[in-house]
């Protein structure tokens, strides 16, 4: 089963092993495998373990990859939590890392990951400004509150493990995909125009709200409600003090206590559920989620907030037990993805990419009308696979892409206070 | 005439033997993690390591409040006593309904053959795993289900019910389904074991059916009922995926304080929280052996 390679060193083994699909756990055996082969001069061939969160990881883009740069994807797909705990604890399964920006402060210290040059990275300088300085291609400046990418994008060197306020060479991740996030509600439900984050703890909506069961991200979205209803201003919602956490989770615990919640939900799937069987009309969702409602004709709206969005970003590093050649081809992959063809498949979802001029050669210009602009269709909208999103003459929810990161209010973090805070989610949970 | 037996002192070298693959196992696969668990449990930890120093912390942390909140509960007992609480409700009635169904098997079905083409039946719903079992009660209970539409269609109530799903209830109910038949394998087989002459004894001296069952049907299958029993509390105690799947993720159970913990990479105290959990459970299991000697009655 595996194939046989001639170059040097214990990678070459490691490879072969993961060839035959034996995944992770026997390094150890691999290395005594290759010795007695005999050596056959072949083109050696480029794998990389891609560890994700599956937002990112499609057959689409792993086959293009493969016929355009020659690169084999192998997808590790994990949750959110999961691939941080497996960055902490397993920093060798893997070679190529696409995380979130909030998971920053966790990784960079344990030293298991490096960062890229983005003197290797050829679109560099086009990537969009919301990541470098917080701000959009047209200059309006965005909220930066939470773990905004720009306070997490660049080390102070190579092997620093210290975030730097000025931009230097050394780039923690080379962004790949983001998004505003916000409520998603059943219109047809509700019957009423909802425009406010304080509906998520309406008690008209009693029985039938939803928040995440990721602790980090369920209080953000608290926050948000505090905010609304204008009992409290958070210097930053991202960050807390304990005295913060307290009052939020007080909020949260009186609203579970008088049924406001039907479920807190973990996965995709599960929000996508509770939203097309009617046992929620309104809860935090993610954008796909929406459309995946959508696309079984249940009317659900990604309804725009007058406090903003809740934004997400994640983006590439690679592993500290990479080779240099695993780097170099890690390099050329980074590359192939801004150069277009991934950014728009992944504008198509209703994500945006982070190199927009290349993906917009890469679009049609009624996709870029309808995703970006947040102009009516001209056509029928399909999706990636060829599925119709929207029939022509829908626009996007929320708008223009301007419309949509111009009002970002917070970004997901990690606090400094983190410990605490889910100390304080299991008491919220027994309550 | 009794038996002489071999005394017991040295059970020689063919005994150790045999008893050496499985101590082996055991020592491996539980002994040993148990003591990294233990370990870690004492560990420090920050945002992304466990620090290898001693430190009461994970558990001086998992008990905040617990004396000085007295008498509201915290975190702690609340979590213990939601989760002690499905541990009753649900040991209650797989052994009631576990008993009635190795009752009927092994008494009523009069045919070898029928006896264990029936317990075999019992075993069907194991043919997929048990998360599938448990989504398909979704549709069935959710808002829009199908229980609802029969209620609604038959104007047994106006507005659907929402308790069916995402609640304490439903919880209930995907546990005994899931966990019915760990009661009724052990009931069936202690009550196989009894001697049918003594029920026939009982029935010539003019016993009555529930004088037989509570003289010697009970008293007899107690082995086979204090084996289901520490099943059904362990699963229960331990479990994680039922109380977030059936519960909505509202319900507090001693599982889902470990998950919370991992999944925010704060291993030192989940260990914590997992010792806690094992002192908790082996509590109930000697209470349970105290009650029935079951190394003695096997």
């Amino acid at each position: 089963m595996s194939k046989k390679y001639t170059d040097k060193g214990a990678g070459v083994s490691r490879r072969s092993l993961l060839k035959g699909a034996a995944g992770l756990a026997g390094a150890a055996a691999g290395v005594t495998s290759v010795t007695g082969f005999p050596a056959v001069w072949a083109a050696e061939e480029k794998v990389l373990r891609y560890l994700g969160t599956a937002v990112n990881q499609s057959d689409d883009i792993t086959k293009k990859v493969k016929a355009e740069t020659g690169i084999t994807i192998q997808n590790i797909v994990a949750t959110t939590d999961d691939v941080t705990k497996r960055v902490a604890t397993q920093p060798n399964s893997f070679d190529i890392l696409d995380t979130e920006y909030f998971s920053l402060k966790k990784l960079v210290p344990s030293g298991n990951i490096l960062p890229m040059d983005a003197k290797k990275i050829k679109e560099f300088d086009n990537i969009t400004p919301i990541f470098t300085k917080g701000q959009l291609p047209n200059g309006k400046v965005i909220g930066d509150q939470g773990t905004a990418p720009k306070k997490v994008m660049f080390l102070e060197g190579q092997h620093s493990t210290k975030f730097s306020k000025t931009p230097t060479e050394w780039v923690t991740l080379i962004p790949t995909v983001y998004n505003a996030d916000t409520l998603g509600i059943r219109p047809d439900l509700i019957k009423r125009p909802i425009n406010s984050w304080a509906e998520l703890l309406n008690p008209e909506f009693k029985g039938k709200a939803a928040i995440l069961d990721i602790p980090s991200i369920g209080i953000m979205d608290a926050a948000m409600v505090v905010e609304a209803t204008g009992k409290y201003k958070y210097p930053d919602k991202g960050n807390m003090t304990k005295t913060e956490i307290d009052m939020t989770m007080a909020v949260l615990t009186e609203a579970k206590k008088a049924g406001q919640f039907r479920a807190f939900w973990k996965d995709f799937n599960e929000s996508v559920n509770l939203m097309a069987s009617g046992e929620t009309v309104i809860q935090s969702m993610w954008s796909p989620a929406v459309t995946a409602v959508r696309t079984k004709g249940i009317a659900c709206v990604f309804q725009p907030l007058k406090e903003g969005y809740r934004s997400w970003a994640s983006g590439f590093c690679f592993s500290k037990g990479t080779t240099p050649k695993q780097q170099e081809w890690a390099y050329e992959f980074v590359n192939w993805y801004l150069s277009g063809w991934a950014g728009a498949y992944l504008n198509r979802q209703g994500y945006y990419s982070a190199v927009l001029s290349t993906a917009k050669a890469n679009m049609e210009p009624y996709e870029w009308a309808y995703w970006m602009e947040g102009k009516p269709a001209e056509k029928d909208i399909k999706a990636p696979d060829g599925s119709l999103l929207e029939k022509a003459g829908a626009s996007r929810d929320g708008g223009s892409y301007d419309d949509r990161m111009g009002n970002v209010a917070c970004w997901n973090a990690v606090m400094d206070e983190n410990d605490y805070m889910v100390r304080k989610w299991n008491e919220f949970i027994a309550a | 005439m009794a038996e002489t037996r071999a005394p017991l002192e040295s059970p020689g070298l063919p005994g150790w033997l045999q008893a050496t693959p499985f101590a082996a196992v055991f020592l491996l696969f539980f002994v040993l993690p148990l003591c990294f668990v233990i370990t870690v449990s004492f560990w420090d930890y920050n945002d992304y390591e466990m620090i290898p120093a001693f430190t009461s912390r994970s558990y001086v942390e998992s008990f905040e409040g617990c004396l000085t909140q007295l008498p509201d509960l915290c975190t702690m007992l609340k979590t213990y006593v939601s989760t002690a609480k499905f541990c009753a409700i649900v040991w209650a009635l797989t052994l009631f309904i576990g008993f009635t169904v190795a009752y009927f098997l092994a008494f009523y079905v009069r045919s070898a053959t029928t006896q264990m083409v029936l317990f075999l039946v019992c075993t069907i719903p194991f043919w997929t795993s048990n998360v599938i079992r448990m989504i398909s009660w979704i549709p069935l209970l959710g808002r829009n289900g199908l229980v609802n539409q029969l209620l609604m269609s038959l104007h047994i109530v106006n507005a659907p019910v929402e308790w069916l799903l995402y609640s304490q209830f439903s919880v209930a109910l995907a546990f005994v389904h899931l966990f019915t038949f760990f009661m009724v394998a052990p009931i069936f087989n202690s009550m196989m074991r009894i001697d049918r002459r003594l029920i026939e004894a009982a029935y010539d001296s003019g016993a009555s059916t529930w004088q037989m069952l509570t003289n010697i049907i009970i008293p007899l299958s107690k082995p086979g009922i204090a084996i289901g029993s520490i099943f059904v509390v362990t699963i229960v105690m331990g479990d994680f995926i039922t109380f977030s799947e059936m519960g909505g993720g509202q319900i507090a159970s001693a599982g889902k304080v470990i998950a919370t913990r991992l999944s925010a990479l704060q291993f030192p105290p989940a260990a914590a929280s997992a010792v806690i959990l094992l002192v908790a459970t082996m509590v109930i299991i000697t209470v349970l052996n105290r009650i029935v000697d079951i190394r003695r009655e096997l």
